[in-house]
């Protein structure tokens, strides 16, 4: 059982067989409810349109399996009507043996032998398909999500966690998968029998017919008193099951500061009240959804009882045969398990609208514009970089950036510097498009970056960021990433360059180890790895981030020199940490709340004596 | 498992008792109820019988009935609430021993774990717990009794219920052996492609700027083949499960009809009648014995996963704490904020090679002295051991002339002002996170906070917030910035108002700017108070009292800046890197 993911799992493989009574307790909030389930069906069923024809080929068998069942009651009754052949019996005022024809309760028999088998393999058939269909509906929408998410414009991230994301990927689509195999054609097969067994209720005996109905119908309406009242403590329990979560998680992430401040006392009264007021709406709602399956039976019980004597009676008078009694009490288990069916997959139908909701309005979301009619492409560039009049905000409403134009020649550095949270990063998103610009252009050779694709403008740049991003893989994946046709001795020349080759020979798999969360690479040399990996990208214009602060001297000192073997050639954006790239490039824009309020070289600013001059000054001032 | 029990309690056990007798009851009743109906049964097919008998007949099935849900209706009250309070006490117990784990115990379960394991694995137990009472213990009493009331009325019956029986345990064997491997590595493969959904968030700017969006999207592919291949598995084998089951139920009742069939017609006349309606309450006994085992199958399905929970509880329930209270509460009278490191030697439990090796330092009252180093070089873990998040292994460290080891912890930290270096922020108002905790004292006044979150140069932000003082803190202070945490937790440590201040790398997060202005502004309101600093920047700490070099756990350098430049290279070399050579000549 891995750590994560299993928050809103519920009881996991559940499902089938084990809709009982605890069964519904963790997983389902029962609050989830589509906010427009109309439009979400309608999105679902053309989703699912590939596998349409298989879906009701299945409902199709699925109706005619369920249809054998409710007419093998009428063939038992026949048999135990042969059978009862047997018993003796009066016959004008006298005991006449009778004799059992064996002929007649073989064929019979056989003819249920063959209904029941049928039966199963009609529903066998028809879960199966259902259960593949489901798994692979599952799977297109997975894979539809993940290439959602890399056409998406960054700007959508901004307001939407990561988390969001994934838990549609795996929870929500898993919620889709395990309720649409079993609430879709549960919901035919529930309705198909409860019909069903009401006609051949009232075709083989409509007083009884009518015993069963009523008996079932009052426990129904009580079970339904039950349900509703229940709902309630259902939501309280979600709550109390979110409020601890997210206190436990806080206290124990936090668990350093809680000591040494001697939070404890205090963290642990608002846990107390909270698991208090958990226990009380936890064992309320069990309790009350733990009725669900006793009054289930006793409907049942109840039925039969009403059955068995009516039906006692009816014989007596010879009104009815013994066979009929028999039939009835499968009749009214046939009657009755479609009811609690009923409700519960309408309440699961009710969770694969809200799960699916959320899916489709992922997938719905407007993705980056469509640019397979753009014909111009940039080859071989020198690295010019030109800004004209840019203007930007992450918000219409607040533009940041206010007419900035720069001109950059071919392998000049620029260095980006601003205070933390000013937004050094926007210039990085310009450049690579990851966000549009308001008005105004960016030139790379005189060519607009508009009037390319994005893909043949990415292929311009390499870029190494602040944050290492390292995948699960080897190291050698992680360096050549998704640059076809690199060779092994282009990687190995690349770690050289970086003073990588050396450690990663010491590793037992050498460029063939796997980098997960156990493979022990410090942060300087997962920077090392993403500084080859933009070695072998070998693209004319580079964006940097030199952050290195979390990384100790030695390794800091070999990154940097790595660093700067990358800019050499290139046209370079560097966003600088220190103070030879700041004081030795070519332009150096300082940004201040998102703006870029100066631009100039070294000397230029701090002659200025504006904010650089301040900033670049509060570096080596001691506190006084 | 099982172990996990023992944290019932009496009350709980006699509530699980009391159940027990009800499960019985109404295992009696819903037993008793088809010999009423082959009553029934008799009467309608004997001769003279009248309404009257019939009636009453019908009368006590409905009693039997009416009791058996009355019994359920009980058991389910005990067990939902044995359930509840048998979960709260679990959390509740995680909870206090969670807090009373050193570092070294919370790092070994790792957080997130931890997390886990006090909420979703008691949720597990718990299901477990309200399951067993109404479905483990009902079901095979049900069972055994079942068989034993049937096992008189004809040998080719029970024959047929046995062989049905053992086809149904074939069956769930089977499952159990094919299709349980297969639901275990359902959850490795949803890890991974929830691994492969991360990474690919998580580096989106580097996905599009190495055109590496196929490269992902192949990648995530081949995770999701993998887990829909196994979905189809385990679908699959269970889609065809249920159809069998219902086959055979169906199967046994006319086995037991078809069987009847034979036995009638071999029988004797006075004999039949008894005959007919034994066949007729077979068929409704055997159902039962079919529904108690499948009732079974279902705790064996859940079993295994509440079994992995309990032990997963009980490993956090089980570890001691490894950090015990002392017994003083005071420090020696005029060594008030000194701090000394005598000989201190620090290795993690099991571990080969020492972090820290014979640390020994001095501060004074006042003083400050700051620590720096290559990551790795123990600095964060040396100022850790002060408030005992580690224990030193050899050596002794003083607070006030006293062995921290001897305070009782509430009047340790008492003495601290903590700064870890990651902020950390609590779910309520800015007040509540910067008056946070308790330091022995009367509870911090409005003023106190305004004063320290000016201190700490928060004040500006926090008056622009919506509610200023009062304004909302969302869990895990995601509403506001990394400096803006930074701030406010280094305004909690001011209102402490502690005789030591350990600011672990608390500075990083803020620019120079502010970090060089908030500096200032501790030293003027803070004089007096000793305080230890961790930091990565050169102009942090060049003005601290002392300066100590650490190197692989051993300290190579101590000194003012001054004499540290002259004298150590390790401290030339980390200077050398963050200035410039006019600045190392200034």
């Amino acid at each position: 059982m891995s750590e994560q993911n299993t928050a809103r799992r519920g009881p996991g493989m559940g499902g089938h067989g084990m809709g009982g009574p605890g069964g519904r307790g963790a997983g389902m909030g029962s609050g989830e409810k589509a906010k427009n389930s109309t439009k979400t069906w309608g999105q679902l069923i053309r989703y699912c349109k590939r596998y349409l024809p298989a879906i009701i080929v299945a409902l199709v068998l699925a109706v005619i399996g369920t249809l054998l069942q409710i007419i093998g009651p009428d063939y038992l009754k026949d048999m135990t009507n042969q059978i009862s052949q047997g018993l003796p019996a009066l016959v004008n005022g006298q005991s006449v043996m009778g004799a059992i024809d064996m002929q007649a309760v073989i064929s019979t028999a056989t003819l249920l032998l063959f209904l029941y088998a049928g039966s199963a393999l009609f529903s066998l058939a028809e879960n199966y398909i259902m259960a593949t269909a489901t798994a692979k509906i599952s799977q297109n929408m997975r894979g539809d999500i993940s290439k959602k998410i890399n056409r998406l414009p960054l700007k959508y991230f901004d307001t939407t966690s990561y988390g969001d994301v994934l838990s549609r990927v795996t929870n929500d689509v898993d919620t889709i998968g395990q309720t649409l195999n079993q609430s879709v054609d549960t919901l035919l097969k529930a309705i198909v029998m409860f019909l069903g067994s009401i006609v051949m209720m009232f075709y083989t005996n409509w007083i009884l017919a009518l015993t069963g109905i009523a008996s079932t119908i009052i426990g129904f309406v009580f079970m339904m008193l039950i349900m509703s009242k229940s709902q309630k403590y259902f939501q309280a329990q979600q709550q109390g099951l979110g409020d601890i979560n997210g206190h436990i998680e806080e206290v124990y992430s936090g668990h350093n500061v809680v000591k040494a401040y001697n939070g404890g006392k205090s963290a642990k009264s608002v846990f107390e009240r909270i698991n208090g007021n958990l226990y009380e709406s936890g064992w309320k709602s069990q309790f009350l959804s733990g009725l669900m399956m006793p009054i289930m039976s006793f409907i049942g019980n109840f039925g039969y009882v009403a059955v068995c004597v009516v039906g006692a009676v009816l014989a007596m008078n010879g009104t009815i045969s013994f066979g009929v009694i028999v039939a009835f009490m499968m009749y009214i288990r046939l009657f009755t398990q479609p009811l609690s069916q009923l409700a519960q997959s309408m309440q699961t139908l009710q969770r694969t609208s809200a799960a699916s909701e959320r899916v489709f309005e992922f997938l719905e979301e407007t993705e980056l514009s469509d640019e397979s009619e753009k014909v111009k492409r940039l080859d071989n560039i020198r690295g010019d970089v030109t800004f004209k009049n840019v203007r930007f905000g992450y918000d219409k409403e607040k533009t940041i950036i206010h007419n900035f134009s720069a001109d950059v020649k071919a392998g000049q550095k620029i260095a980006i510097v601003g205070p933390t949270g000013a937004g050094k990063t926007t210039i990085v998103n310009l450049l690579m498009r990851f966000y549009e610009l308001d008005s105004g252009e960016i030139l790379l050779d005189g060519t607009p970056i508009s009037e390319v694709t994005r893909e043949n403008l990415h292929e311009q740049f390499c870029m190494v960021l602040q944050d290492t991003w390292i995948f699960e893989g080897t190291i050698k994946e992680n360096i050549i990433f998704s640059k076809p046709g690199v060779t092994d001795e282009q990687v190995i020349n690349a770690c050289k360059a970086v003073w990588l080759h050396h450690f990663i020979r010491t590793l037992p798999e050498g460029y063939d180890t796997v980098l997960n969360d156990k493979a022990s690479l410090s942060t300087g040399q997962k920077q090392l790895v993403t500084i080859a990996r933009a070695m072998i990208q070998d693209a004319p214009l580079l964006i940097l981030d030199e952050a290195t602060s979390s990384v100790d001297t030695r390794t800091e000192r070999i990154v940097q020199e790595a660093m700067d073997r990358l800019t050499q050639d290139r046209t370079s954006f560097v966003i600088a940490h220190r103070l030879s790239t700041i004081r030795n490039a070519d332009l150096i824009l300082v940004l201040r709340d998102g703006d870029i309020i100066e631009s100039g070289n070294h000397e230029d600013l701090l002659g200025n004596n504006g904010f650089y001059a301040e900033l670049y000054n509060s570096q080596f001032e001691q506190a006084s | 498992m099982l172990k996990i029990f023992k944290y019932l309690n009496p009350k709980e056990w006699a509530q699980a008792g009391v159940s027990l007798l009800f499960i019985i009851s109404q295992v009696w009743l819903d037993l008793k109820l088809p010999d009423y109906m082959s009553e029934i049964t008799t009467l309608v097919q004997t001769q003279g019988s009248t309404m009257s008998d019939i009636w009453a007949a019908g009368g006590w099935m409905l009693l039997c009935a009416i009791g058996s849900v009355i019994c359920s209706f009980i058991v389910g009250f005990f067990a939902a609430k044995i359930g509840a309070s048998f979960s709260q006490r679990l959390r509740s117990m995680m909870f206090n021993k969670v807090e009373s784990f050193s570092m070294d115990e919370i790092n070994r379960f790792s957080t997130s774990s931890l997390i886990t394991r006090s909420t979703n694995d008691v949720t597990q137990v718990q299901m477990l717990v309200t399951m067993s009472l109404q479905l483990v213990v009902k079901a095979p009493i049900m069972a055994v009794w079942a068989i034993f009331k049937i096992s008189g009325k004809g040998f080719e019956w029970t024959l047929a219920t046995g062989v049905a029986v053992l086809v149904l345990i074939a069956l769930v064997a089977l499952v159990m052996i094919f299709v349980m491997p297969k639901f275990r590595k359902m959850q490795t493969l949803t890890d991974n492609l929830t691994r492969v959904t991360r990474e690919n968030l998580l580096g989106l700017r580097v996905v599009r700027a190495y055109n590496a969006e196929a490269y992902q999207e192949k990648k995530f592919e081949s995770a999701n083949n993998e887990l829909t291949d196994t979905n189809l598995f385990t679908n699959r084998a269970m889609a065809i499960m249920m159809p069998f089951m219902n086959m055979i139920m169906s199967g046994l009742s006319l086995a037991i009809y078809w069987i009847g069939a034979y036995l009638i017609d071999a029988a004797l006349a006075p004999e039949r009648l008894m005959l007919f309606s034994n066949m007729v309450v077979f068929s409704q006994y055997a159902m039962q014995v079919i529904m108690a085992f499948m009732m079974l199958v279902m705790i064996f399905i859940m079993f295994p996963r509440a079994s992995v929970s309990a032990k997963r509880i009980n490993e956090v329930l089980d570890t001691e704490p490894t950090i015990l209270d002392g017994h003083l509460t005071n420090g020696k009278p005029g060594q008030a904020g000194e701090v000394v490191f005598n000989h201190v030697s620090f290795k993690y439990p099991d571990a080969a090679e020492y972090v820290l090796e014979d640390i020994s330092f001095a501060a004074k009252k006042g003083e400050t002295v700051a620590f720096i180093g290559s990551t790795g070089s123990g600095k964060s873990t040396l100022i850790n051991l002060l408030p005992r998040f580690f224990d030193a292994t050899e050596g002794e460290i003083l607070l006030d002339g006293v062995n921290v080891k001897d305070y009782t912890l509430d009047a340790l930290y008492n003495k601290i002002g903590y700064v870890p270096q990651k902020a950390v922020l609590f779910k309520g108002t800015i007040s509540s996170n910067v008056a946070y905790g308790d330091n022995g004292g009367e509870e911090y006044t409005a003023d106190e906070v305004k004063k320290a979150l000016s201190i700490a140069q928060g004040a500006d932000f926090v008056e622009k917030m919506d509610g200023t003082y009062e304004a909302l803190v969302a869990q895990g202070g995601t509403n506001v910035s990394g400096g803006q945490k930074q701030r406010i937790a280094i305004a909690r440590a001011l209102c402490r108002k502690p005789e030591v201040y350990i600011f672990d790398d608390s500075f990083s997060a803020l620019d120079y700017k502010t970090d060089r202005v908030l500096r200032s502004e501790l030293k003027k309101e803070t004089s007096g108070v000793t305080s230890l600093i961790v930091a990565q920047r050169i102009g942090t700490i060049m003005d601290a009292d002392q300066i100590i070099v650490l190197d692989e756990g051993k300290i190579v350098g101590k000194g003012t800046h001054k004499e540290l430049l002259s004298s150590c290279d390790v401290y030339r070399e980390i200077a050398a890197s963050q200035l410039s050579e006019e600045e190392l000549a200034s």
